[in-house]
């Protein structure tokens, strides 16, 4: 096994130890009704994290997405409510915003070579500033539409159900995995995370890359928040605070390098899964407060950081094939 | 080292004029802006009231200064101002003193300065990623100390430290700018400050010209851990209790936005505290002009983010490096040469 693959495998692992040991204590998790609910209750943040992935594999930041998604939900209750438009125009009117908010950061972090860390941050305020004007309140999404849409499910053998916005995490994970590792754009991603000079020496367009890069994170924070829409059934300017912090942390849970450059989709689904899973546990327990999971996720992320930390170490000795220091 | 000497009031320009403007336009819409008066044996006023109630992000932004100096991060500094808020509280509801509280408080702060210090310095790992961990915990923890419900206290001596004055002076004002004046007399009339922006610059380099970068990084830390704990404490005794949930939520980023207002470069190497306090001035004169306006309030973050990105904007080294010319008859064509990594 390559060094690289190690925290990938990692994950796994402790998924699988985590999941045995409530298996454990509580049979019924391993029922595939847990497992629908535990794909309905992070879809949203699943397809946020993918953003954040493709963004944190290029070097970057992108704190704006918990934002991105309230402003998505309350656009989307507020035109369904004041506007005859079909939800399905919405969807896609909400998609091309987001997705050119997205643009509009990466040509800032590009041509205005300012920290991304700094301009998402900015663009958070901006789109959380954005969802306070447009309304203060909760706005209840009653169109039958969205009934419809909700109502949508597989039956999964167990009686457990596989919910539309389930799939279109899965299905998003699935596009992400072949975005990052089958075409020309996830390659360049991947070496601009390696270093940018050595990107642009070879004939990565950076320009091009840093926009695209955020406008995907952008776009799919607005899918994420058209997925948190239908989930909640509501637009809230409040609501999906802090979002981005459970990103970053699924994505590094998943074995994706902070530095940049090495990391893998599919890991950041299992980072999301291992998080699902500590709450399922929590309210399984039901004497365990709410708290314990911030720790627990906080532990999580100091062994996944030090277990990094152990394999740059080990290969820069030259126990493996990647040379490059943190 | 890159210290300007050369027209010293020029380097604080932009943030001066903002703070200005910022002022200026609040007076010219409510006339009654600039009154200060006495009352109770207590200063009146929206400036007093700008000045007060920005002590919280004015004194974490001192400790930020100094960690984004060493081209580093600190992202905890909330959770640990409710950590530290928590522990005052619960230490004077059990002891009953006050003095012990704030001494445990940041005993406590610096503990959690320790940390992070230990995980950026020793085990040498990012300081962004460093400080999240004890972000995504700190509330937790903190929730642990009130076992989740809002810990209320009564005692005198602690809540005067958040609502109390001094020589009709408000604590909280009195605190940061001891805090300020006594972290620039530190950094500017010994050679810590320059130590601090030798690391920012190059470590590795410091290292190997004799610096003992380790050490100093935990120190630097250790600051801001003690800044937030100092925060934190007003916080909690301004509000009569302490509040595990949104004591000192999205601090971080406001003292973030006023280190890198004040003129503070985030690749570090470069630092000004004065102007870091400035832009703690500027971010809380924002919000209070917002919020006597009447405006309505949902607009407080729209105007917020402008204003951020205008004043970025002006500091853009890209940008700047495009106007150099106009800028190096101004006397400021250099700053984008050092900005540049």
């Amino acid at each position: 096994m390559k060094t690289r693959h190690l925290p990938f495998a990692a994950t796994l692992v402790i998924f699988i130890l985590a999941y045995g040991l409530c298996y454990t204590q509580f049979p019924a998790m391993l029922s595939t009704r847990v497992i629908g609910n535990l794909l309905t209750d992070n879809a949203f943040l699943g397809i946020a994290a993918v953003g954040m992935t493709f963004v944190i594999i290029s070097g970057g930041i992108d704190l704006s997405i918990g934002s991105v998604i309230a402003f998505t939900g309350v656009f989307i209750a507020v035109m369904l409510k004041t506007t005859g438009l079909h939800p399905l125009t919405v969807f896609a009117l909400v998609l091309a915003v987001t997705c050119l908010f997205g643009a509009a950061m990466g040509a800032v972090i590009h041509f205005l070579e300012m920290p991304p860390f700094i301009v998402t941050l900015a663009g958070m305020f901006l789109a959380r500033g954005l969802a306070f004007v447009l309304s203060t309140d909760s706005v209840p999404i009653s169109h039958e539409f969205y009934g419809t849409l909700q109502d949508i499910f597989w039956r999964m053998p167990g009686k457990g159900r596989l919910t539309l916005i389930g799939g279109i995490m899965l299905v998003t994970v699935g596009l992400g995995m072949l975005i990052a590792h089958r075409t020309r754009f996830g390659a360049n991603v991947y070496a601009l995370g390696g270093g940018q000079a050595t990107a642009r020496l070879m004939g990565v367009p950076i320009a091009a890359t840093t926009v695209g890069i955020y406008a995907l994170s952008g776009f799919l924070a607005g899918l994420s928040g058209i997925v948190f829409s239908l989930y909640t059934s509501a637009g809230y300017s409040l609501s999906a605070v802090g979002v981005e912090l459970d990103a970053i942390a699924a994505v590094v849970i998943g074995g994706t390098l902070l530095t940049g450059g090495s990391g893998y989709i599919a890991g950041t689904l299992f980072g999301v899964f291992i998080m699902g899973l500590i709450q399922t546990y929590i309210i399984f327990d039901g004497s365990l407060s709410s708290w314990w999971t911030k720790i627990v996720i906080g532990l999580l992320l100091l062994l996944f950081i030090l277990l990094q930390k152990g394999l740059t170490w080990a290969s820069s000795r030259g126990f493996g094939p990647a040379h490059r220091t943190a | 080292m890159t210290r300007q000497t050369s027209l010293p009031g020029l380097r604080y320009a932009p943030q001066i004029l903002t703070l200005l403007v910022v002022l200026g336009l609040s007076a010219s819409l409510f006339p009654g802006f600039l009154n200060v008066e006495i009352a109770n044996g207590r200063l009146y006023g929206s400036l007093i009231d700008i000045l007060n109630r920005g002590a919280p992000v004015a004194l974490l932004a001192i400790g930020m200064t100094l960690v984004i100096a060493t081209k580093g991060i600190d992202l905890s500094v909330g959770a640990v101002m409710a950590i530290c808020g928590a522990v005052a509280a619960a230490t004077v509801t059990t002891t009953g003193s006050a003095l012990q509280a704030v001494a445990l408080a940041l005993a406590v702060g610096l503990a959690c300065g320790l940390w992070n210090g230990v995980l950026v310095a020793v085990a040498g790992i990012q300081p962004i990623i460093a400080t999240l961990i004890l972000m995504v915990a700190g509330r937790g923890i903190a929730q642990l100390i009130t076992e989740g419900t809002i810990l209320t206290f009564t005692n005198e001596s602690l809540v005067f430290l958040g609502s109390g004055a001094l020589l009709s002076m408000p604590t909280p004002i009195l605190i940061w700018i001891t805090a300020a004046a006594l972290a620039m007399l530190l950094v500017r009339r010994t050679a810590l400050g320059m130590l601090i922006e030798a690391i920012g610059i190059n470590r590795r380099a410091s290292t190997l010209s004799g610096v003992n970068s380790g050490i100093l990084l935990v120190c630097v830390y250790m600051i801001a851990g003690l800044c937030a704990a100092v925060a934190g404490t007003i916080a909690a005794a301004d509000i009569k209790g302490a509040d595990a949930n949104n004591a000192g939520l999205w601090l971080e980023l406001d003292a973030i936005l006023a280190v890198v207002i004040g003129g503070t470069s985030l690749l570090g190497g470069r630092f000004t505290l004065l102007g870091s306090m400035l832009g703690a001035m500027i971010i809380q004169s924002v919000n209070t002009s917002i919020l006597i306006s009447g405006f309505p309030p949902e607009f407080n973050l729209v105007i917020k983010a402008l204003i951020i990105i205008l004043i970025l904007l002006i500091q853009s080294p890209a940008l700047r490096a495009r106007l150099k010319p106009v800028r190096r008859k101004q006397g400021q064509g250099e700053t984008s040469i050092l900005v540049k990594p």
